[in-house]
Parts: structure tokens; sequence; C-alpha cells
């Protein structure tokens, strides 16, 4: 039987169900003032896509009567707290949520005021999109400005313009296309990957859910159409695996399990995987669900993986791609929005929350700061509520991060004031760490020491110790190191290692001097950064500089060593060991 | 969908699993307040899921009034064992010894005595320094600007102008002395996704919910139910009725609505078509504008 009977009422909504079941989720911020009919719009476009129930639209229209605001004032729908309705204005950020048969959304609603930057800092550090609204008649604002450049700070990749009140200005075309050029000179400098604009009346509902007919000179999507179909989750970083632990879960000795969620790369069973701060590597075993095991994961699953070797490893630790190393350092620049009445000072103890590690630190100092409507930066020796500036940061342990651009989880903190345990802070981790004035001044000092040749040469301190200086270059496995001196020195060389909890410029300027007194130095470094390690290279002398693959050492200290030992006498920096050859009768 | 890429609801469950792990790790003593009700179902489920292979670290607290239906009590018995959740029951006894009952006290009152207080000595007595709760910020006006991490003082109070700023995924959870965190793993859900997400995962959840022929007092445009000798008005015959009930609370305080639904995909049809809220059953949330936000200030969660 051939014949398709038509679909059951039953059926139908298992159909409506899996489709729905498929939709994607989008998250977008909204930011505009009291003026620009923000609030008029998000209620248009909850109301329009059909949102809100109508029993709470039964109590806007109750509401409205009382404050005889006309028939429907859309923007009571979203203003929360009675303290705001009152007040009329929104003075945090509030939650929607809304769907359409394709998506998903929620929109992080801020406020405008200048005084309100953390919330709507708040609210970009989670959006991929922002609506930023602009009144046509008014044109673009400093606080448009400001929109602009906190959601770009908070990297988010797309802004849409929405040119709001055209019917006041009856739809003229001419106001639009200036708005919009204004718009991109003044946003170009923040290199915003996606910038567009659209001509709209959140009150007469023109471009907001369907387009218009009143703007025939424009082309392009209504607004809800255009939140539809932009890509979602576009700006992901697929490349390098990172997984900060949360939790170990351990039921049972025969399973250990490390709980977190994917925030950037792709895993699988079988991948080479490193264990940070410890260094050590391993395989993937299983990537285990209660829904079964899963052949791939990415962003943002929450996951618990199982590794081949048993290493210890703990909530803060992090599992990442041993061919894309983060950063490891104490000190780093960092942009950060001041959410606190009481300003940063200097030098003042602070927690630090970063992924799922939290230790405490220090501003050393504020480089600069930036005026949010102007974009122009100022020396400043202190950041005050809601202002945005640049700080050098030094923490306590070693962090392991990647810069915000490259990855949002990696790349932000967030300062805790340990006195009275508020939010202070949200950091935005910048690109590399450059080279401090006191860096090169320290790097000067060095090479000023006396390095002549003197009157014993290398030849004569070879023959003495019996082997050749090297510098092994290792990332992390401190522990490993330490191992490996005290199984040289026990082969009487002349050992000694050197390791730094921060990126120290100096540890590539004393192997050359260990190296120089005949010494095999072994330098466990927190940083893999390619541009340090070649300096290094430089530094020490290519002849002498061994470079060592992390990912081809075994996850054990004393395996680990041996096989460092081994690679030496390859190299002919040491002799093989003798005692092991006569041991075995050759 | 594209390449690598999660639906609407595997992004939610990640990003809750992501909330319940994250203060199973950093607070001394988590307890997961357990309502019986659909959003609890699912809350339990996500952390089933979120600790697997293990079990749930944390204990179930279920506040129990003593006006709720007999049928939530018993799904609640038999759920928590089969799961091998560990489920602590709290009452306050002393108010109910003193008589404490909402056909006397009104709604208002009742609910401060055998909810609220009873949820914060519940809290206080088992020392705990954060309880998960399964509220939505879909579900009233006043819960939009609510953190995922509710910050409450030593007496269990909320100030929504003395919240912390939530950035990413990062919590602060630091707390002093006697402070708590109130936890909502399901803040970004909505009621569509809740019962999406039920049907997806066929999560058990209490048969009150799904349709049939029950006794009740019809009231005006309210169906109450015949429970708890709820006293009649003058006039007032129970009847059978066709209907279920959209949200589970207190048999005085819940009305059902007439409907045929009987199944999860036709509550999720009837949601789309009615699109009423679900709070709109709750008597007390009528009581007076912001009702819902004076209630959270006092530590109603």
């Amino acid at each position: 039987m051939a014949v398709t009977a038509p679909m059951t009422a039953e059926e139908a909504i298992e159909a409506f169900l899996r489709q729905n079941e498929t939709k994607e989720l989008l998250r977008f911020t909204t930011a505009g003032s009291v003026d620009d009919g923000k609030s008029t719009l998000i209620g248009r476009l909850l109301y329009d896509s059909k949102g809100v129930y109508e029993d709470q639209l039964a109590s806007v229209q109750k509401a409205s009567v009382n404050r005889n605001a006309g028939p429907i004032d859309f923007s009571l729908l979203t203003d929360g707290l009675r303290a705001e309705r009152e007040q009329g204005i929104t003075i945090d950020v509030a939650y929607r949520y809304f769907s359409t048969p394709r998506r998903k959304f929620i929109i992080a609603d801020t406020p405008g005021h200048e005084q309100y930057t953390r919330n709507m800092a708040t609210g970009a550090s989670t959006a991929e999109l922002a609506v930023v609204l602009v009144d046509a008649r008014k044109g673009v604002l400093p606080q448009s400005r400001r929109h602009a450049y906190i959601a770009a700070l908070l990297g988010i990749p797309r802004i849409v313009v929405a040119v709001n009140k055209m019917d006041l200005l009856d739809f003229d075309e001419q106001a639009f296309l200036t708005i919009r050029s204004d718009f991109q000179v003044f946003s170009a400098p923040l290199e915003i990957p996606h910038l567009d604009f659209i001509p709209i009346s959140a009150l007469d509902g023109d471009n907001v859910v369907v387009r218009s007919q009143r703007t025939p000179w424009y082309s392009g999507p209504a607004l809800l159409e255009y939140l539809e179909t932009v890509p979602v989750m576009a700006a992901r970083n697929l490349d390098q695996f990172r997984l900060p632990v949360q939790y170990v879960i351990r039921p049972n000795l025969d399973f250990r399990g490390y709980a977190g969620q994917v925030v950037s790369g792709v895993l699988r069973p079988g991948d080479r995987v490193m264990v940070l701060p410890s260094g050590r590597t391993s395989r993937v075993k299983s990537i285990v669900t209660y829904d079964g095991e899963l052949r791939e994961a990415f962003p943002p699953m929450s996951i618990t993986v199982c590794l081949e070797d048993e290493i210890d490893i703990s909530r803060g630790d992090m599992l990442i791609s041993p061919d894309s190393m983060p950063h490891a350092s104490r000190r780093f620049n960092a942009s950060v929005v001041w959410m606190n009445a009481d300003p940063l000072e200097p030098g003042r103890p602070y927690l630090l929350k970063h992924t799922t590690q939290q230790t405490s630190g220090t501003v050393r100092t504020v480089l600069e700061t930036v005026d949010v409507n102007t974009l122009e930066k100022s020396p400043a020796s202190a950041l005050h509520l809601n202002e945005i500036g640049r700080v050098a940061i030094e923490t306590h342990k070693p962090l392991f991060f990647d810069s915000y651009r490259r990855n949002r989880s990696t790349g932000s903190f967030v300062l805790i004031d340990p006195v009275t345990n508020a939010t202070i802070a949200a950091g935005m981790i910048e690109d590399t760490k450059r080279s401090t004035p006191a860096d090169e001044a320290a790097k000067a000092a060095i090479s000023a020491l006396g390095w002549g040749s003197g009157r014993v040469t290398p030849a004569e301190r070879y023959a003495r110790a019996g082997h050749r200086p090297a510098t092994l270059w290792i990332t992390a496995r401190k522990e490993a190191a330490y191992c490996l001196e005290r199984m040289l020195f026990d082969r009487d060389c002349l050992v000694k290692v050197i390791t730094d909890d921060f990126e120290s410029p100096l540890v590539s300027e004393l192997a050359r001097f260990s190296n120089h007194g005949g010494f095999i130095a072994i330098c466990s470094v927190s940083s893999n950064a390619p541009e340090e390690t070649s300096r290094a290279r430089d530094v020490v002398g290519a002849d002498k500089f061994i470079e060592v693959d992390p990912t081809e050492l075994s996850p054990r200290d004393e395996e680990a060593a041996a096989q460092l030992c081994r690679l030496l006498e390859t190299r002919g920096i040491i002799r093989r060991d003798d005692r092991f050859a006569e041991g075995s009768g050759i | 969908m594209q390449f690598l890429a999660l639906t609407h609801l595997r992004v939610l469950e990640a990003e809750s699993i992501h909330i319940l792990r994250e203060v199973a790790a950093e607070f001394q003593k988590p307890v997961m307040l357990y309502s019986i009700g659909k959003d609890s179902s699912v809350m339990v489920r996500l952390a089933q899921k979120a600790f697997y292979p293990g079990p749930i670290p944390f204990p179930l607290l279920h506040v129990d009034t003593t006006y709720k239906f007999r049928e939530m009590i018993a799904f609640r018995d038999s759920f928590t064992a089969r799961i091998g959740a560990r489920l602590i029951v709290h009452t306050n006894t002393t108010a109910i010894e003193e008589g404490a009952n909402p056909f006397q006290l009104g709604t208002q009152k009742c609910c401060g005595l055998l909810k609220t207080r009873a949820l914060l000595d519940a809290i206080a007595e088992g020392g705990f320094d954060a309880a998960f709760g399964g509220a939505r910020r879909d579900e009233e006006k006043s819960r939009a600007k609510e953190r995922v991490y509710s910050f409450r003082d030593a007496y269990g109070q909320w100030d929504p102008k003395n919240q912390r700023p939530e950035l990413w995924n990062l919590f602060n959870g630091r707390i002093d002395k006697g402070e708590s965190i109130r936890v909502f793993p399901l803040s970004n859900w909505t009621e569509l996704d809740v019962w999406q997400y039920i049907h997806l995962e066929k999560i058990p959840i209490v048969p009150l919910y799904f349709a049939k022929e029950r006794l009740m007092v019809v009231r005006g445009d309210s169906l109450i139910p015949l429970e708890h000798d709820v006293p009649l008005l003058p006039g007032e015959k129970p009847q059978m009725v066709m209907c279920r009930m959209r949200s589970l609370g207190c048999t005085p305080c819940t009305g059902a609505i007439r409907s045929e639904a009987d199944t999860v995909p036709k509550i999720i049809e009837e949601l789309m078509l009615f699109r009423r809220s679900e709070r709109e059953n709750r008597i007390i949330d009528h009581d007076q504008e912001g009702s819902m936000e004076i209630k959270k200030r006092e530590g109603y969660f």
C-alpha cells in the first residue's frame, strides 16, 4: 500500500516537535537609551513573534491604564522590577526570551546610560550579536559610540544598527544613509567584522518583523528575518582544544573522569591531550556522557573525559591539545571594565577568577583609560566605576590563557574583592605579552656582566666536566626537570635546573651563563610562545640549544627524565652510561 | 544545522550542567530544592547527567506544606527512590501545630509560614550554603533580572539592587558565614523549552499534568481540586471536570485548567495555542501587583 495517509493530529504535533527540537539558539544584546525606543522594539519583537503570553499582556494593559500611557505601551512588557517601573528606566540587565519556528532567541537587554557601562558589558559578554539603536532624528550620539565600542571590546562579532523612528522622518532615505556613513566612519577603528544597518519604526512595526512598504529604497531583510538568518556560533574557536576541568567524577576505583565544558576546539577518543599545569600528556580513552559515549565533542558541550594514563588532575587544571599551547604567565596585560563603586587600587590584592581556577593577584599598573564616548586614550593611575582601561596584572599562580580575541573563555576573567566578595571588574586578556622596559633593562644588565673568555677555555671545561654544555628547553614539567638534574648529578655532571613561575625574560640569559661555565642547563619554562623559544635559541646559541617536544615525554617524571638522559646521549652531550654497558657484559 | 552545531535544547542542557558542576565543586554543602513539579524533574535529570556515572553529589530538599496533592507525594517518593537520590523533607511543624492553614490565614500569610519560613529554616538547619531552584527568568517579569547565582544575606533575603554582575560563565560564589546563594540552572529555559526537553528525554512527571476527569469545585473561572477539606462556598457542589494542572503547588492555591491534553505533545500543542502564562493559575501572584518580587525579597524562591 503506497498510499500516504494524511497526518493525524498527533503526528502533526510530533512533526512540529521534531522541527522545534532542531532549532538553533542566538543570543544578542540590545543597548539603547530611554528615548531610543529600545523597550518598544523589544516589546514588539516579543509581541509580534507571539512570545508574550496573554495574561502577561493583560497585566500590562492594566498597568498601562493606571499610568495613562496610551493603548499598549510595549515598553511595559520589558521593565521588570517595581522600582524601575516607577522610575520608568531599566537599571539592570534583563534577559528576555522569544522564539520563532527557526530559532530561539535570548536577549540581554541593557540600559544605555553611561553609568551603566558595566551592565552593557555584562550583557555583551555572552552575546554573539548586538542590536544598537539609533534615533533617526538625532543621528549617531555619544551613546551609540559607547554601545558599539563595548560590543567590540567584549568581542561581539556582529553589530546591526537599527535606525529607529524612521516614521518621524517620513522614511527619508538620505537621513538613513547619513547615519550609516557616520557610524561606519567612527566605528572603523573598532574593526567590527560584520556591521549592518536596518531602517525601522519600532512603534509602527516597519521592518521589525516584516519588510515595510514604506522603505522601497531598502532591499535588506527586516530585523527579525536578519536575526533568524545570520550564522550562529560562527565565531567559535574550533582549532585549539581547551577543557578547563570543573569536577573530578570518581564513583568507584575503576572510573575517573574529568568533567568540564569544551570551550574551544574539537576532541575525539584517541586524541593526544596535555594537562596543564603539570605538562603531562596522555590519550583520550573515552568521552563519557549520560547519553552514551561520544565520537567527538565540541563547544559548548559539557562532557566527561577519561584518559589512558593515571594522571593526577584536579579542578582548575586544563586539558588542551599539545599542538596549540596556551600562554603561561603570571603577568599579562588586559582591558578591564571597572564595576565597583570603590576605584581600582594598583597593588591591592584581588581575587582573580579565570576559567575554573581562582588565584590572587594585583593590578601592577594602570596603563591607560579609554573614554567610552570618544575612544580617546589617556594615562591614568586608577579606574573608577564604569571606566574602561588597559592594565598590567600579576597573579600569584601562573595562568594558562589565550588572548580574548582568540578565545573568549580562556581569555576572560573577573576580579573579586576578597573583603566584600563583590565582583569588581571584568577583564579581557590582550594578545601577547610585550617585554616591558624593566625586562629590557634587566637584559641589558646581564649583557653588561663580564662575558669574556678568561683564561679557562671551553675545551678545558669540557675535559674537566666530562660532558659538553647544553641547554634543554622544556615547557612546564618542573618535576621531570628535577629528576633529570638528580640523574645527571649522580653521573658526575655539572648541571643546574632553571625554572620560572612566570614568563621571565632572563631564563635564556641564565642558561647562556650556565653553559658558559660548562654546565648543562635544564630550563623548565612556563611559556611555550614560539617567539620566546626562538629568542632563547638565539641567546643560548643554536649549537647548545635543545628544544624538547613535551608531547614525546612520558607522563611519569622518572621515565621522562630517563628519556631526556638518552636524548643527551644521542646528541653526544654526555657519554653513554658505561656502568650499564659493563654490567651487560659488552 | 551547520557542522559541529548543537540545537538550542542541547546548548541549554550543556550550560545548565556547567552550572551544576560549578556549584558542586565550589560550595561546601549544596542542596537541590525539589518541588516535584516539571521544572524540578528537568533539573534533577540535568543533575543526573552532570555527575554521570557518579551519583548526584547533593541531597534533594522538599519543603512540604502538607497541602500538596497526594499524587505529588507518591510521585516524589517513588521517583527519588528509583533514581537513588537522597531526599530531605522539611515541614514547618510548629506553624501547622499552631493551626496555620490556607483557608483561614489567606494565601500570603500561609505561604510566608509554610513555604518561605520553612525553606529558610530547612536551609539553616541543614547548613546548606547553596540551594538550587528550578525558577526560570521567563516565568514572571521580576525574574528577568535574576542572576544565575542569586546572593542571599544571612536572613535569606534578596536585594535586587545589590546583586553581583555575571559575565561570561564566570560565577562568583564567594560568601561569608551564614550567607548563601540560590542557584538557578534553568534561568535561560522557557516553559516551552522545559516541555520539549521532557518530551525529548522522556522525563517522568507527576500525572496531575495530564488531563483526566477529576472531581473539582468550579468557582468563577477557577477549578479548585477537592483535596485537603477545601471549604465550599454556599451553593457550590463538586463536579467531575476534564482538566489538568499547569503548575503544581498546594491544592487550595493551584487551579486546574479545562483540558483534553493527556500526553506531552498535546500539552505542548495546548501551550502553543492557549498561551496563557502558567502562573495565571497560581492565585498567590494575583494578590498584589509585583507580589512575586515582594515574596522574593523576603526569601521565597
